[in-house]
């Protein structure tokens, strides 16, 4: 929220200059965003009197001003806003002006053909407001020639982010009344004078709806004139706020808002029709409102309607057609109390947002009906003149006072900080809280922030000042810290540093995925879909890792990338029990473009293959601690995977604990990226807790006492056979002398029958106590070959 | 001169010149070999008288050990020649490129969360996680944003379709203080946790992504106030910082989840353009960045949680852990932490044996 020094002043009785006011309203809870002095953004613009006005000859939208600056002869200046006529006085900046807003320098040019001396400035070019539909109107007895930042009073504008928790700072007199509190000056409440009334209100005025509009007061003001502009000082306050003059009576409801925090509202009384009444919205009921768009009501919606229909959603936005015009004479005001909460609901169920919203919807003051309703007649009737009625009262505002037992001492336990007692009970009075002797409290009714003594605590720390809580370390057991990491969050630590050792590098990607890549990755899991994504690309929860690292391997190759080496740790989201989501922590790898790149020593680049994948997902699984002596590598990898050069690491028949393998043509296809791409997917939490106790101590070292003797065979065996269960078969022919099996030469071609492949194998013996005989020896190669053959193989002679 | 010296030289002679092994080797048949002419005068010796023998053979056996000698040095010496002109031949060129195997990394954001992990675990800190995927209870209404509370609103928060089975509404948890809620119910108190992690909201823009990473941090127990949340921010900062000049200030401000609400700021200093944190903001050429969010755990909260109020009171606070990484290895564009582009992370990402660890400081040096 924004305003200047000089209306805060008109609040606060203060000495205190621009910097120490905003050091004050930051130490106690109003952050300062920006402070800023008009005179210097405003150099060089200055109050101008448009002269003449005439059609430009070449333009249907521009005119030829000439412009009285109040020096010399005036100006010619080409102008575009619809507003601009003989007679009004406006901001003209001169060539050399820097436009605040977008930081052009006015210059002396021709614009079509037309010589231009400078530029007719809105409220928004000067950085004063957000209107821009037409150049500033200033009041008749704006001095021509006054340089504007003297004129705008130069006053330095604050703007300061008021916490939702502090509706009744929503207004600069509450804004006064804590930066007094504070210290800063001596508080200056404005008292609503009486107003001499002529007769009752001549409508009525009711409420049917007492939840959403416990109260509802008005007043009728007969004979205004809204033609005059509000009073200079009002619309230097308002554009100071950045809020543009718009006509005396919506003026006067605006000021009342920014200066004491308390929207109302103005009705045409000849707009209106009959009693006008609080009440339900009927269901589908229209209303067209001040923003010329059109909202569809239900029934848990407040409205003020007459006999007619819906004028004003309630504490929100007013209607189109009561406003008031420049034609209006006879006004209706209203000053009402909402139901906060449900202000609220109604503003997130039509989308509309207003200042008027912000405010009831934390809650404005409960008691300042009576005085708002006489302060915004005294501004009308000051500027437009008219005849108030009495006020019509109906319902009664929720005005009960908080109680609260407070316990002064709590402000050292909760806050840290030692506050003598009697100053407790100064700041807590100082804020218009009653202290009682025995530290019962009573809360002024406009503070909906305090609920109990926490928030007591809270005011009188924070005017106190925060900032001198001393630090005060937390306890801490004796001797070292103890280790914290749960085994899930050691295995990541672990994995992710031996991927980057292995020359990935992590990357981090989005949760979310396109719907589409997410279907292709989903294998039929049921995904999260997001209602209001940030766009398409953002909308469906990741099942797989997979499509996020491609996506990245991608647009790493279209910046001309050789290739890319991604992984990443995080998690797959599913459905889990009781509509919750079962999340799923994962490691993803995508190797995608070039393995080696072409050297002088080999020739030609290469790529990477199905085997790649393999080395990443066994190495990376042994990282984590998984068993992979065990591994059983199985088929099923999903059909994002090549066929035939993809596979599962399965801790028996059930248990994935990886896919990898190649990716298939149609999943490259889909990502737009060149093959070949292989993946890894690594499930964590598929892969088992160690066993043992956690000691430390390895088991006793015992190398074999004599050498290993190693026996090279050679199998012809189908071609379809896989080598693995060759090995296995080999393994099983003495699980006791046979310590390893490794296959050294695969072939198929010349010499080996059709059909057929040539498997070489590499069997390792460990002898016992004694070295093998040769008997023994030829009783385990006779056992290997008869395994083998199990398995259709032959050994080659 | 005797025939016996003649010999020698011319021996001598021609082993010396003897151009290759294979000459070398038919001048040692012809003369030491069985028909060679040194072997010839040894075989004179059994003819000759005793006398003449005596006299005789000490030169001829002279001879012919002085032969082979120099034949044997002859032959060292060409096998040396020989070595030598084979390695000249297998010279390689050492400016050709060696085999290249690539470098890994690891990203900032994990990296700084490891680093989070061991300051906080050295304050007694463990590291607590929460789905991502929250219903609105745990994410709003525990944390005291009731369905209408204003600042609901303020959340940005991408929803899901989707209610659980209490009917309560499932969308991408907006902050990681659900886990605040989470631990409480599920490990009671006294606790001291930090939970980092992934968060949401719908917001894009050059300082915005719709996900980004956030830190939180709890401790309940019977004492604690807002000294303490003081001390701890300090603590940590000066810590993942490692500066000792870190200086902080508290504002008022507001947050449904904490009363007393404390927004923490840090002062920094101008070093070459690059705002650095350490030294008082209002010291000239200073000035103070928004940091943290923090406060007294509001009482609505710790009940939520399953907790007596009156027995149990703490702080929590939180902080973006993709803007702690900016601060401290001064990256300047948040969105690039998540596009996977190989150069960034080539020249951003950690060595995997950067390991945070007290002893070494938690910080990897540039």
């Amino acid at each position: 929220m924004k305003f200047s020094l000089e209306w805060l002043k008109y609040f606060l009785d203060t000495d205190a200059g621009v910097a120490d006011i905003a050091a004050a309203l930051n130490r106690i809870g109003h952050e300062v965003e920006g402070i800023e002095d008009p005179a210097e953004k405003l150099e060089g613009f200055r109050v101008a009197k448009v002269l003449t006005a005439a059609k430009h000859p070449d333009a249907d939208k521009l005119q030829v001003l000439t412009v009285d600056t109040g020096e010399g002869d005036p100006l010619q200046v080409v102008c575009g806003a619809p507003n601009a006529r003989a007679g009004m006085k406006g901001v003209l900046g001169l060539p050399g002006a820097v436009v605040p807003a977008n930081g052009m320098e006015l210059r002396r040019s021709a614009i079509r053909g037309v010589e231009s001396n400078g530029m007719m400035c809105s409220v928004r070019e000067l950085e004063l407001g957000e209107e821009h539909d037409g150049i500033i109107e200033l009041p008749e007895d704006a001095p021509v020639g006054q340089t504007f930042a003297e004129y705008h009073d130069a006053s330095p504008i604050f703007d300061v982010a008021i916490t939702p928790n502090r509706p009744d700072c929503m207004g600069v007199e509450g804004i006064a009344r804590d930066l007094a509190a504070a210290g800063l000056g001596t508080f200056k409440p404005v008292e609503a004078s009486a107003i001499e009334t002529s007769g009752p209100c001549p409508i009525e005025i009711r409420t049917d709806d007492p939840e959403g509009c416990p109260a509802f007061y008005g007043r009728v003001v007969r004979g205004v004139d809204n033609t005059k502009p509000s009073p200079e000082w009002m619309q230097r306050r308002l554009i100071a706020a950045g809020q543009r003059p718009i006509s005396a009576l919506v003026d006067a409801t605006n000021y009342l808002m920014l200066a004491f925090g308390r929207p109302a509202h103005v009705y045409d009384l000849a707009k209106l029709s009959g009693a006008v009444v609080a009440r339900r919205a009927r269901n589908g009921e229209t209303v067209e409102a001040l923003n010329e768009k059109t909202y569809t009501l239900d029934d848990t919606m407040t409205v003020i309607a007459d006999d007619n229909g819906v004028h004003d959603i309630a504490g929100i936005m007013g209607g189109e057609h009561s406003g008031a015009t420049q034609g209006t004479t006879d006004v209706l005001l209203e000053i009402a109390y909402f139901n906060p909460e449900r202000i609220g609901v109604t503003g997130r169920k039509l989308g509309l947002a207003s200042d008027a919203r912000t405010r009831f919807e934390r809650g404005v003051d409960p008691e300042y009906l009576d005085d708002g309703l006489a302060i915004l007649t005294s501004l009308i009737t000051k500027t437009c003149g008219g005849e108030p009625t009495e006020v019509v009262r109906a319902g009664t505002p929720p005005t009960e006072a908080l109680k609260i037992e407070f316990d002064p001492d709590l402000t050292e336990r909760l806050g840290g900080l030692a506050v003598p007692q009697d100053e407790q009970r100064a700041i807590l009075t100082s804020l218009d809280f009653e202290v009682s002797d025995d530290w019962t409290v009573t809360c002024p009714p406009r503070r909906h922030d305090i609920e109990g003594p926490a928030d007591l605590v809270e005011e009188v720390v924070r005017i106190h000042g925060i900032d001198e809580v001393e630090s005060t370390p937390l306890p801490r057991r004796p001797g070292v810290a103890l280790p914290t990491a749960t085994p899930l969050q050691q295995a990541e630590r672990k994995l992710r540093r031996a991927a980057a050792a292995r020359g990935l590098n992590e990357a981090i990607t989005w949760s979310f995925l396109p719907t589409a890549e997410a279907e292709h990755f989903a294998d039929g899991a049921q995904l999260w879909v997001l209602d209001n994504p940030i766009s398409e690309d953002m909308k469906a929860m990741r099942p797989s890792l997979i499509p996020g690292l491609l996506s990245a391997a991608k647009r790493n190759a279209d910046r001309g990338s050789d290739g890319a080496r991604l992984f990443e740790i995080g998690r797959r989201y599913f459905r889990g029990a009781n509509g919750a989501s079962d999340e799923k922590p994962t490691l993803g790898v995508v190797l995608s473009g070039e393995k080696t790149a072409r050297g002088w020593s080999n020739g030609k680049g290469a790529k990477f293959d199905a085997y790649d994948a393999k080395a990443e997902a066994v190495a990376l699984l042994e990282s984590a601690g998984a068993p992979v002596g065990n591994l059983m590598v199985m088929g099923e990898a999903g059909e994002q995977f090549h066929p035939g050069q993809s596979a599962t690491l399965r801790l028996g028949p059930k248990n994935v604990l990886a896919r990898f393998g190649a990716l298939h043509p149609n999943t490259l296809k889909a990502f737009d990226i060149d093959g070949p791409v292989v993946a890894v997917e690594i499930f964590l939490d598929a892969i088992p807790a160690k066993k043992g106790g956690g000691g430390f101590a390895r088991a006793t070292y015992a190398p074999p006492a004599l050498q290993d003797v190693t026996r090279d065979f050679a199998f012809l065996v189908p071609a379809e056979l896989p080598a693995g269960d060759l090995v296995k078969a080999v393994r099983g022919a003495d699980k006791k002398a046979i310590v390893d099996a490794r296959v050294f030469d695969v072939f198929a071609g010349q010499g080996v029958p059709e059909g057929h492949k040539s498997v070489a194998v590499e069997v390792v013996l460990r002898p016992g106590e004694k070295t093998f005989t040769d008997e023994e020896i030829k009783a385990i190669s006779d056992k290997i070959v008869a395994n083998a053959a199990k398995q259709g193989a032959e050994l080659r002679g | 001169m005797t025939d016996l010296a003649t010999m020698r030289e011319s021996a001598l002679t021609r082993i010396e010149e003897a151009q290759d092994a294979a000459a070398l080797e038919s001048l040692r048949v012809e003369l030491l070999g069985k028909q060679g002419s040194i072997s010839g005068l040894m075989k004179t010796l059994g003819k000759m008288s005793p006398e003449e023998r005596q006299s005789e053979a000490p030169k001829i056996q002279g001879l012919r050990s002085d032969v082979a000698d120099a034949i044997a040095a002859k032959k060292d010496a060409l096998d040396a020649a020989e070595l030598e002109r084979r390695l000249a031949s297998e010279t390689l060129d050492l400016t050709l490129p060696e085999p290249q195997s690539p470098k890994g990394s690891v990203h900032p954001v994990s990296q700084v969360m490891d680093e989070l992990a061991e300051i906080f675990a050295d304050l007694g800190f463990s590291v607590a996680t929460g789905p991502e995927i929250e219903d609105d209870w745990h994410n709003f209404t525990a944390l005291n944003m009731a369905e209408t509370h204003p600042a609901r609103a303020m959340h940005d928060t991408f929803y899901f379709p989707d209610v659980d089975s209490e009917g309560r509404r499932m969308l991408l948890r907006t902050h990681t203080s659900p886990v605040q809620i989470r631990s409480m119910v599920k490990q009671g108190a006294p606790i001291r946790i930090i939970a980092p992690g992934r968060v949401y909201r719908s917001d894009s823009d050059a300082t915005h992504t719709p996900m980004f990473h956030q830190v939180e941090g709890l401790v309940i127990d019977k004492d604690i106030n807002l000294g303490h949340l003081k001390w701890t921010l300090e603590t940590f900062l000066k810590a993942f910082f490692e500066r000792d000049d870190i200086v902080l200030r508290l504002r008022p401000s507001y947050f449904p989840f904490t009363e007393p609400s404390v927004e923490v700021d840090v002062g920094w200093q101008d070093v070459n353009g690059r705002r650095v944190l350490g030294g008082d903001g209002d010291a000239p050429g200073h000035g103070w960045m928004e940091l943290l969010g923090s406060g007294m755990v509001n009482r609505r909260v710790i009940e939520f949680a399953g907790l007596d109020p009156d027995e149990w009171q703490g702080f929590a606070f939180g902080v973006g852990v993709d803007r702690l990484a900016m601060l401290k290895y001064g990256m300047d564009d948040l969105r690039a932490f998540f596009d996977g582009d190989q150069r960034w992370l080539d020249h951003y990402g950690f060595s995997p044996f950067d390991q945070p660890t007290l002893s070494a400081g938690v910080g990897a040096s540039a």
